[in-house]
């Protein structure tokens, strides 16, 4: 399927595989954290690349011992209006120092991509009848930031020299 | 007062542009309505009764004579020639259309104003005292901080999908409370410790609404270049915890009450202990570069005028007097008074201006100041600058304008929601009672006898109107079909914050200001002198006498209970 990634759009193999259905032989597979604390010897056997998919309320030290070895990290946000993800992303990057792929997931807008990229997601899988296209538009819509997040800790006050008026 | 350079206009500009193509791919259908919702409501337009409410922010209440006659251009091309103060400092338009919200949008951008977080569930306008920066009991101006506030919290990427709605509120005056601070979500409060430093109390948790709550203190006492950290600490707790199961328990208030205040603490200062040490520590430079913007205008040095003011308290001109005594308070520079004006003028609803009033006033506040007036959280607004000389002249044109009205912090200064005449929540009208109410107590003379008191009134359990925190709060509710009201006594804003209690069962609309005049007559009776104010009579004897003047005695009280099975 179509995700974007780093701003731009790409092909994506990983497929999600929900708890209870088997895992494919091969191929790049996203499974539940639960799952992959179950079946990790298992996993990490098989050929092709695991991530772990972070349910809402699945905070972000809760994947904290397993950043190491994941291929990805998988943030679901079950409606847009479901915030908790934006605060584990930001965890992952600015406390866990985690360096891979942070993936959002479940009800991904346009409107919310920004945001998100401020707290160091860097793929997004798009709500499916969406127009990916038109999406990649939202990382261009404003050229400053007031505050730090993970895409750069600063305030506006600490990276430009605001000279008083 | 606070002015944008390239980096805020850019950042509101291109805002505008962002809204602008929202609404355009909302028109074609790209996005849908529940889609839509969130993103109009970041920018301050919700869907109401009738049509769409555009609420403009104005930061911490400071607004320019140019910003003003802004407001007014917008009220006459884009709304019905009015606009409305809110008890959040905003101001409100009933009638915008969709179509012209972005030409809207570019208007306030071009005066340094927006509708920016005005509404959802993200941190709104960022509230203090009225009387910033020219009140003598301050310790300093809290503008600054609420403008560093206001920064950090724009666009902030983790919280803008937070469980519910989320508000802050700074005071900088020992022991006094004009803002409501320990009814926000947040209540920031300067204080200053045994070595003379000063920092920030930090009250979390309190709210109205259907749950009312008083804040909890939380920090105790935060180091002044800590306050981001701390902030950004509490918000991501509640970002990761506040529950997001029920609509009705997602405040704040609900979380910090759950867990405990102690419990609340441990989480934050754990979390904060993480983050303080890092790029939130505040910069002196850069506070000073905001401080800067609210440096005190340049005074003329005018000899001390409270001779002055006695002289006019007690003159001949009596509408003068009562406007002196009620409605000019104190100031920092000596010959100079904050002059409150208050939109409670009998036949209009509270805090409504229409677009020539705002034009007017705009040029009432250069002539009589420097042009800056001040959204008090009462829907009044400030004349923060006048010269005690002028206060005559300025008192004749407020009389023109039908602005003079001398009621300040008396009976018929109420606040209202809008009630059910607009909002979609609301159970029952607040305007109506608002406007009897102003037209039976106009007597100046019988308002001033009362005393200080305030008078709160909300059309519905979502409590705009304030209603637990009036010393008389008025709560309307749908009883079969029919419009009734139930009176409070006991709650307060101010520093001795304090929750209202319920008088008795709820009256049909036509008894509500008789059973007013009653309880006014009965606190006359019980009261030992004018300083006795209405709060402290109820705090001191209960609710029972004030419920036997209302209802009748408990032996009545009972049969009627008897009759009616």
């Amino acid at each position: 399927m179509q995700i974007i990634r780093n701003g731009a759009i790409v092909e994506d193999a990983f497929v999600h595989v929900a708890n209870g259905a088997e895992i494919p032989a091969q191929g790049d597979v996203i499974v539940s954290l639960s799952r992959y604390v179950e079946e990790r010897d298992a996993l990490r056997a098989r050929a092709g690349k695991v991530g772990v998919r972070l349910a809402s309320n699945e905070e972000a030290h809760t994947v904290e011992p397993y950043l190491g070895e994941v291929a990805l990290v998988a943030i679901e946000f079950p409606t847009f209006k479901d915030g908790r993800g934006y605060t584990t992303a930001r965890l992952l990057r600015d406390r866990y120092g985690y360096k891979g792929e942070i993936r959002a997931v479940g009800d991904v807008l346009r409107d919310q991509l920004r945001a998100m990229r401020r707290c160091g997601f860097d793929a997004y899988e798009l709500k499916a009848g969406k127009d990916i296209q038109g999406a990649l538009q939202a990382f261009g819509e404003f050229s400053e930031s007031y505050q730090g997040a993970a895409d750069d800790p600063r305030p506006l006050f600490r990276r430009r020299n605001r000279a008083a008026i | 007062m606070y002015q944008y350079d390239e980096f805020d206009q850019r950042i509101v500009d291109e805002r505008a542009a962002q809204f602008a193509g929202q609404v355009e791919r909302r028109f074609s259908g790209e996005i849908t309505e529940n889609e839509f919702k969130p993103l109009r409501l970041q920018n301050g337009l919700y869907m109401q009764l009738h049509a769409y409410m555009l609420r403009v922010a104005v930061p911490y209440g400071t607004l320019s004579a140019k910003q003003l006659r802004m407001l007014a251009h917008i009220a006459r091309k884009y709304d019905r020639g009015y606009g409305h103060f809110t008890t959040r400092q905003n101001c409100q338009y009933n009638w915008p259309r969709l179509e012209d919200m972005p030409e809207i949008h570019r208007c306030l951008a071009s005066v340094e104003m927006h509708s920016i977080q005005t509404s959802g569930n993200c941190v709104r306008n960022v509230t203090a005292d009225h009387f910033a920066g020219v009140a003598p009991d301050e310790l300093e101006d809290p503008r600054p901080w609420c403008e560093v506030i206001r920064q950090w919290s724009t666009f902030h990427p983790e919280f803008i999908a937070l469980p519910r709605k989320f508000k802050i509120a700074v005071g900088t005056t020992p022991g006094v409370d004009r803002a409501a601070v320990a009814f926000h979500d947040i209540g920031v409060r300067m204080i200053e410790n045994e070595q003379g430093e000063r920092g920030f109390q930090i009250l979390v948790g309190g709210g109205l609404g259907r749950t009312p709550y008083i804040a909890q203190l939380i920090g105790h006492f935060v180091p002044k270049w800590d306050l981001l950290s701390y902030l950004e600490a509490v918000l991501r707790v509640y970002n990761t915890h506040g529950r997001r199961d029920n609509l009705h328990k997602a405040r704040i208030k609900i979380l910090v009450n759950a867990l405990g205040a102690d419990e609340f603490r441990k989480r934050v200062e754990a979390e904060w202990a993480l983050i303080k040490d890092g790029p939130l520590k505040l910069d002196p430079a850069e506070f000073e570069r905001i401080a800067k913007h609210f440096a005190p205008p340049a005074y003329e040095k005018l000899p001390d005028a409270k001779a002055e003011l006695d002289k006019l308290r007690l003159g001949k001109d009596r509408e003068l007097a009562r406007f002196v005594t009620n409605n000019v308070s104190k100031h920092k520079a000596p010959g100079y008074a904050a002059v409150v004006v208050c939109l409670k003028q009998k036949d209009v609803p509270p805090g409504d201006m229409t677009d020539e009033q705002m034009d007017a006033f705009a040029a009432l506040s250069e002539r009589f100041g420097f042009g800056e007036l001040r959204v008090t959280h009462t829907q009044n607004l400030v004349l923060p600058d006048v010269r005690v000389s002028d206060l005559p002249a300025l008192h004749a044109e407020l009389s023109k304008l039908g602005l003079a009205t001398p009621n300040h912090n008396k009976l018929t200064d109420l606040i209202a929601c809008p009630g059910l005449d607009y909002c979609a929540l609301a159970n029952a009208r607040s305007i109506p009672i608002a406007l009897e109410v102003m037209q039976r107590f106009e007597d100046i003379d019988y308002q001033n006898d009362l005393g200080e008191l305030n008078l709160k009134i909300s059309g519905c359990i979502n409590a705009c109107g304030h209603h637990h925190i009036g010393n008389i709060g008025i709560l309307g509710i749908d009883k079969g079909g029919v419009e009734h009201y139930q009176i409070m006594l006991g709650g307060s804003a101010g520093y001795d914050a304090s929750l209202g209690e319920f008088l008795g069962k709820a009256l049909p609309q036509e008894q509500v200001v008789d059973a007013l005049t009653k309880l006014l007559h009965c606190y006359l009776g019980l009261r030992h002198s004018v300083e006795d104010r209405l709060i402290d009579v109820v705090r001191r004897v209960g609710l029972s006498p004030f419920k036997e003047a209302v209802y009748g005695p408990p032996t009545i009280r009972q049969g009627v209970a008897h009759a009616n099975h």
